[in-house]
């Protein structure tokens, strides 16, 4: 009964998202307050009926109705209660309903968060979203039902891929989607002040926070992913260019891009048509991203075992929503101008870099990912492209790009000097220079990488703290005291700093553990020893334990360093019966300084195994980089000018606008 | 007229850089395109001799052998055609079992067995990775055309 009243929500649902993408536009178009007033309660009501079948889902899964084929396919009656509930995206239909759900959040938030927006201008906003959602809804209900029924009910389900049955499970998929999906916000507003032929500075100011919103998710979900993908996968990777990495890696880059020219567009009113160009192709990377993982085209860790119709459903959907929003694009482009002119030294041009840098970076990343599926399609062939590629051309991209970084911020609005600038800058370059030598100098190997990767790390957190100096020096005279001064400054500029910081800390990490780590694969025998540098692993032997839907062989490792205990390592060698699978658990003692990681291969004759010990030094820097961007991305959405916009509107009082401005000034 | 003559310099050193980004990257993507073969097509020696190629088809039942240093492992992958020799220093992903679908990447060694430097293998029960599917495809319509004529 309950997956059925699931299934019958979700074609209601269905029914409101095609009453809320069609009725108010016409009623916009004909002038019928009654029609475009319908935008609001139907994309509730939408978004209510989800809810339900979402839910109604993730019921069936807690009481574990394995007369449900996708429970029964996905879920088993000994899976942890965590799992059963988060097994509902554990496979292709509920991830698509995972979707659907993200797309009608986003939706509901718009009708809430709105209130302030134009009529017309929201009623559009509104019904794009509709549109988008219509798209997404047919997916599910005619190719991809997970409330299909399975007769005669299968006794115990096929459980979840023991992959999969990890706390990132919990966390990584609906975070990711989160921001994958919250791009089609800034697609709306794009694809909205198209229809309207009018952009400017208060639809900039409009779209900022959620454009910030959905990249904040979409940073904290990839974090996610490449950590659970360090710990879970056993071969002690973060980053591996796989195909479905990088269909979320391009949305960010664009993504990034996107905030950075919609700053342009709200406090300089240039970058217009370059801003709507981009939120077009943020969402349709999103969309490629998501017929790349639900195609079944790739060898991956995300890929499904899927039906090809459903790959040319989604490819269908993506060549009307792509093509229409870009014919729309060009047709209406020109009325939204091109915006105020600036000189080819300053702050504009710089961001200009920043976008075309990030822009080219996401380019050379979709060229590696589309040519072998592209080449694949036309019949020449199977081909690959391998990591080095992305390695190469992603850091050669990238790294100019960082330089510019440290002195965009610096540069003046409109125009600027470069001897200014570079006066302002020399201690930074001091430091990184200084630090590019020193560092690998301490850690014992030079590198032509590591030199550069450690100067770009160093320049460009040494150059936010002097922005962050130069900042609270300008406002001395009128502040003198130091607490109320740093106070004064306005949240969106710590968001700034702090993201930006991020990315130094995260190069910084990237850069040593790829130029400092080290791998051994090994035979031990019980009491052996392993010396890694300093260290040494003794391998205790392994002993059998059981978990609630597996058994493990656990190993015993301690690692000792000039006969001190350092830590006790326990990886293990799960065996889940319900698919007789085997799954290897690494054990990972993190720090500061390095990871000490030990996986276990396969057992050998004699309570020998095979193992493989890697060490990691700074690793964790990479994650605690990507969270500080989100921390960043946070603190912007925190600043008061997003709350006094509201009140500006609603009140029309000049406060606002003198905050808002107070904001910009730097 | 400066202003003027200093865009133009700038626009065209804009210009040069993108040349040479190009290039680079186009240099760099084609030393790293990686193709694919079915043992048959292996067999027949259309396989690079040096370099970088992917294999695939179903891991031979009963042809996973450890050889005696511990580490290496062998195994034979067939397109049910043509089978070929398969080296593997390193641990096998979890998935990796016999009679079923597995890709490996690696070289041409001596003897003609392949030296594998990675072993991708399916990640669910249903699931074949899509150039092991291609490689029996491929061998069962040889076999059908053979049939026929």
């Amino acid at each position: 009964m309950i997956p059925e009243i699931g299934h019958f929500s979700l074609i209601l649902a269905f029914c409101f998202a095609i009453v809320q993408g069609t009725l108010p536009l016409i009623g916009v178009w004909q002038h019928k307050p009654m029609l475009a007033n319908v935008a609001v309660p139907a994309a509730r009501l939408q978004f209510l009926f989800i809810a339900i079948a979402f839910i109604s889902l993730d019921y069936s899964f807690y009481v574990d109705d394995f007369s449900v084929l996708y429970v029964a396919s996905t879920s088993n009656s000994q899976l942890p209660i965590m799992y059963k509930l988060a097994a509902i995206w554990g496979g292709h239909e509920g991830s698509m309903l995972l979707w659907v759900s993200m797309l009608g959040l986003w939706t509901m938030a718009v009708t809430i968060y709105a209130e302030a927006l134009p009529q017309t201008f929201k009623i559009r906003l509104i019904a794009v979203m509709g549109m988008v959602s219509i798209g997404f809804l047919a997916f599910v209900i005619f190719t991809s039902n997970p409330f299909e029924r399975l007769i005669p009910a299968a006794l115990d389900g096929r459980d979840l891929n023991p992959l999969l049955q990890d706390p990132g499970m919990v966390f990584h998929p609906p975070v990711l989607y989160m921001g994958y999906v919250g791009f089609s916000v800034a697609f709306a507003f794009a694809i909205a002040a198209l229809l309207d032929g009018k952009l400017d500075i208060t639809w900039a100011r409009w779209t900022r926070p959620w454009t910030t919103v959905a990249w904040v998710f979409l940073t904290l979900g990839i974090a996610f992913g490449s950590k659970w993908a360090y710990y879970e996968l056993g071969w002690g990777g973060w980053w591996f260019w796989d195909a479905v990495e990088n269909a979320s890696f391009m949305p960010w880059l664009v993504g990034t891009a996107l905030i950075h020219s919609l700053a342009v567009t709200e406090k300089r009113d240039a970058f217009k048509v370059w801003t709507v160009l981009l939120s077009i192709s943020a969402f349709s990377l999103s969309l490629l991203g998501t017929f790349l993982v639900r195609s079944g085209v790739l060898t991956s860790v995300h890929a499904f075992a899927t039906d090809p119709r459903r790959g040319v459903f989604i490819l269908l959907y993506l060549v009307v929503v792509i093509g229409g929003a870009l014919l729309l694009f060009a047709w209406r482009a020109p009325k939204v101008g091109l915006g105020e002119k600036f000189d080819v030294v300053s702050r504009e041009s710089m961001l200009l870099a920043n976008n075309v840098v990030l822009v080219a970076a996401a380019g050379s990343v979709l060229l590696g990912t589309m040519y072998p599926l592209l080449m694949d399609a036309l019949g020449a062939g199977k081909i690959s492209v391998g990591p080095p590629y992305f390695d190469a051309v992603f850091v050669a991209i990238m790294a100019p790009g960082l330089f510019l970084m440290g002195l965009g911020p610096l540069a003046k609005w409109k125009k600027a000097s470069l001897p200014e600038i570079g006066a302002r800058l020399k201690v930074a370059a001091v430091i990184s220079v200084i630090s590019s030598v020193l560092v690998p100098f301490i850690m014992g190997k030079m590198s032509l990488m590591v030199v550069v990767g450690v100067f770009l790390a160093f320049w460009v957190g040494s150059t936010s703290l002097i922005l962050l100096a130069n900042r609270v020096k300008s406002r001395s005279a009128a502040t003198p005291n130091l607490v109320d001064n740093l106070k004064g400054i306005p949240l969106a500029f710590y968001g700034m700093f702090i993201a930006h910081l991020g990315i130094g800390v995260f190069i910084l990490g990237v850069t040593l553990v790829k130029g400092y780590e080290s791998e051994q694969d090994l035979r031990m025998e019980i009491n052996d020893v392993a010396k890694i540098g300093n260290l040494n692993f003794t391998f205790e032997g392994t002993q059998t334990i059981k978990g609630p839907n597996y058994e493990s062989q656990q190993g015993t490792f301690t690692v000792t360093k000039n006969g001190k205990a350092v830590a006790v390592l326990h990886p293990e060698k799960r065996f889940y019966p319900v698919q007789g699978s085997v799954m290897t658990e690494a054990d990972i003692s993190p720090g500061v300084i390095k990871d000490l990681y030990v996986s276990l291969g396969e057992p050998l004759e004699k309570g020998a195994w095979s193992v493989r010990i890697y060490i990691k030094p700074f690793v964790q820097w990479i994650w605690a980089g990507a969270i500080l961007m989100a921390l960043g991305g946070f603190c912007a959405l925190a600043d008061k000018r997003y709350r006094a916009r509201n009140k500006k509107l609603s009140q029309g009082s000049k406060e606002g606008e003198q905050e808002a401005h107070e904001a910009f000034a730097s | 007229m400066k202003a003027r003559h200093k865009r133009f310099s700038l626009i065209a050193a804009g210009l040069i850089l993108l040349v040479i980004a190009t290039v680079l990257i186009t240099q760099s993507f084609k030393s790293n395109l990686v193709f694919f073969f079915t043992p048959t097509q292996v067999e027949k020696g259309q396989a690079p001799k040096t370099g970088s190629f992917r294999i695939g088809g179903l891991v031979e039942n009963g042809s996973l052998k450890r050889l005696p240093d511990g580490l290496r492992v062998q195994f034979r992958v067939t397109d049910t055609a043509k089978t070929m020799q398969v080296i593997y220093k390193g641990i096998l992903p979890d998935l990796f079992k016999e009679g079923k679908g597995v890709v490996a990447e690696g070289k041409l060694g001596a003897a003609g067995i392949f030296e594998a430097d990675q072993v991708l293998a399916k990640h669910d029960e249903n699931y074949m990775p899509p150039e092991a599917a291609a490689a029996l495809k491929a061998a069962s319509d040889a076999k059908m055309k053979a049939g026929t004529m």
